[in-house]
């Protein structure tokens, strides 16, 4: 069922001049903040708790609480993670883009609420479009007395700093992030501490919210944590903002309220996703980035619902959901996220910078016609060393969730489509033929 | 050790510095502005940055390697980043590869004999509502037909799109305008973009 929610954080992406400083006054911005300063700093945080705002990076983690960890001490930082690399993610690579205001206010709001007085926007390194407008944004927003010493007046200061990536899917790991930082590679720290709150960026206490999450506070103090908490249902509370590509009709962003809109209402309505590309037969589709279980027609009815997606057996995770259809290879699908584990591994350990590359070789050779009837058996059990069980969420063996989530898109083909992947080795490669094989890619 | 960077770019470097508690976090900035300065990553831009981060040069290398984005060997003016990434693959991005592969006659990770075209398989460049997506120097150019492909490559070959698509290493055009309290001011403030 589409609802009639309000959009929160794309609700100024219909004009063209929605990352300018002028339009972000005219349609209100900078109100919030003005308005979070004449409240208690525990009173901000308590209506960010009261929205129940849980974290839009892909981890699913309360904000609030995530706050609530921060360790006291002299100096603390708050670093907003705009390295958006999951595949088929797009939505803070828009929101950074279009809003970057909206993501300068929700910073400051955070920082005043937690007692931050420096921040760093994380922003991945190939949006060069992004980093102009947010490093625009911010030198528009010092100018403006958003941003600095003494903001609007107040007794609060903030400096924020816009750093641009270089290009390593693990930086959006947090504490591989806070390492990027640091001028280091893009290594994930060892657990515990598990939060950067304790222990974060040059061992201080750091906060590090996502964009998305971070996009959301304006709107939150403007209207107060119990309207966002009314939107939705159970732990889902809000709208969140999807991406939706693959072979569906009409690929793009969509901001939905959670829970109530299902999978279903976001794939099919002519509204929004419109169907199957060329009006064919949905066969599969990844409910929330690469690392998340494949779902199949049979649980399109599921809302977009962190529970209910965990409860059938993956992930909301970041939001993005890709669609494969008849015409779509299974065993090209699956080999071609595993490639992408396989070269963005950080290769700290064994399990996953081994295994992530035979999982590779392994599905290329069936997918390109040279598997072997024992092959299955061979990816199954090679998943078993990277997440024991092979069950959700996976066990962990490895210093983060990276190398873990890798059988994820191998397991759900092979359990969905078995038969798909046995018809490659009889067959001596794909029953459909193609013109471009994966030995394009692969070399 | 010579110095490397130009005079201004010394003092926009100096200034990236100062907007870090511990200057080695603004190691992968410098990399960003010895690319913009000479299009790639040369070891003796890193041996400049090594000692403005108070690091060694080899630090600055093993850090380096580890991004796709910095380039330790030469690239050309236009890197042409190809997405196959899981929903560009089912939008035809390898064979979009496959025809760039032969237009330009090399093969991804390569680069023309003229120094013009670098091509790059990419990961995921989260402009999937557009695929296959495609970058040339990080900037988007849309989802790309082998007839639009073709004539993006005239237009470059052109300088047509250099307003829009700066050559390679040039990231951020615009540049912070504001100093951190307790620092000097960023020696040369201007709006861009």
């Amino acid at each position: 069922m589409l609802t009639d929610a309000p959009r929160i954080v794309t609700r100024r992406l219909g004009y063209d001049d929605s990352y300018t400083l002028e339009r972000y006054l005219a349609t209100g911005g900078y109100g919030a903040l003005r308005k979070a300063l004449r409240m208690k700093p525990e009173a901000v945080r308590d209506e960010v708790n009261r929205a129940s705002l849980l974290g839009r990076g892909g981890a699913g983690f309360p904000a609030g609480r995530k706050w609530s960890m921060l360790r006291p001490a002299e100096t603390t930082y708050l670093v907003v993670n705009g390295d958006e690399s999951e595949p088929a993610t797009f939505k803070d690579h828009l929101l950074i883009e279009r809003d970057p205001h909206q993501i300068i206010e929700g910073a400051a709001i955070a920082a005043y609420a937690v007692g931050v007085r420096r921040a760093f926007v994380f922003c991945r390194g190939e949006f060069a479009l992004g980093l102009e407008r947010l490093t625009q944004a911010c030198n528009d927003a010092y100018g403006y007395g958003a941003l600095g010493s003494r903001i609007f007046g107040s007794s609060f200061s903030l400096d924020i700093v816009v750093h641009p990536g270089a290009g390593a899917y693990i930086c959006g790991e947090e504490t591989a992030l806070l390492e990027s930082l640091e001028g280091k590679r893009g290594f994930p720290r060892i657990k515990p501490p598990y939060f950067p709150a304790a222990i974060g960026l040059y061992g201080e206490p750091t906060v590090v919210n996502n964009v998305e999450t971070i996009s959301t506070l304006p709107w939150i103090v403007e209207n107060g944590g119990d309207a966002f908490a009314a939107l939705g249902a159970r732990t889902s509370t809000g709208t969140r903002l999807f991406a939706l590509s693959g072979r569906v009709a009409r690929p793009g962003w969509y901001e939905l309220e959670m829970s109530k809109t299902t999978f279903r209402d976001l794939i099919f309505d002519p509204t929004l996703g419109g169907g199957v590309a060329g009006g064919g037969e949905l066969k599969a589709f990844i409910p929330g980035g690469v690392s998340a279980p494949w779902f199949g027609p049979d649980q399109l009815d599921l809302g977009l619902d962190q529970d209910a997606v965990a409860q059938a057996g993956s992930m909301l995770g970041s939001g993005s959901v890709v669609v494969l259809d008849e015409t779509s290879c299974a065993v090209r699908a699956a080999w071609r996220i595993t490639r992408f584990f396989s070269r963005e591994s950080c290769g700290q350990c064994t399990p996953c910078r081994e295994g992530g590359h035979w999982l590779e070789k392994v599905l290329r050779r069936i997918e390109e016609g040279e598997g072997r009837s024992s092959d299955l058996d061979l990816v199954m059990d090679v998943c078993d060393n990277l997440a024991p069980g092979v069950s959700w969420p996976p066990e962990q063996t490895t210093v983060c969730v990276f190398g873990p989530s890798i059988p994820s898109s191998v397991a759900s083909a092979i359990r969905m489509f078995r038969a798909e992947f046995l018809a490659h080795v009889r067959m001596g490669g794909c029953p459909r033929g193609r013109a471009g094989g994966p030995e394009a890619g692969a070399r | 050790m010579t110095a490397h960077f130009s005079a201004e770019n010394r003092s926009r470097a100096e200034a990236l510095v100062a907007l870090y508690p511990r200057r080695r976090s603004a190691l992968i900035p410098l990399c960003h502005l010895a690319q913009a300065q000479d299009g790639w990553l040369c070891a003796e831009a890193m041996e400049e940055i090594a000692d403005l981060c108070g690091v060694t040069p080899a630090e600055v290398y093993g850090t380096a390697t580890f991004y796709d984005m910095l380039h330790t060997e030469r690239v050309g003016r236009h890197v042409i980043a190809i997405c196959t990434n899981i929903a560009c693959l089912l939008s035809g991005a390898y064979e979009l590869v496959e025809h760039a592969e032969r237009r330009l006659g090399i093969r991804c990770g390569q680069t023309t004999a003229d120094g013009e075209f670098t091509l790059e398989e990419a990961e995921c460049l989260a402009g999937c509502d557009a695929a296959p997506c495609v970058q040339v120097n990080h900037r988007y150019v849309g989802a790309l037909s082998e007839a639009s492909f073709d004539a993006l490559l005239a237009d470059l070959a052109q300088g047509e799109r250099r307003g829009e698509i700066p050559r390679h290493g040039v990231l951020c055009r615009v540049e912070r305008a504001v100093a951190l309290p307790g620092t000097a001011a960023p020696s040369r403030a201007r709006r861009g973009g």
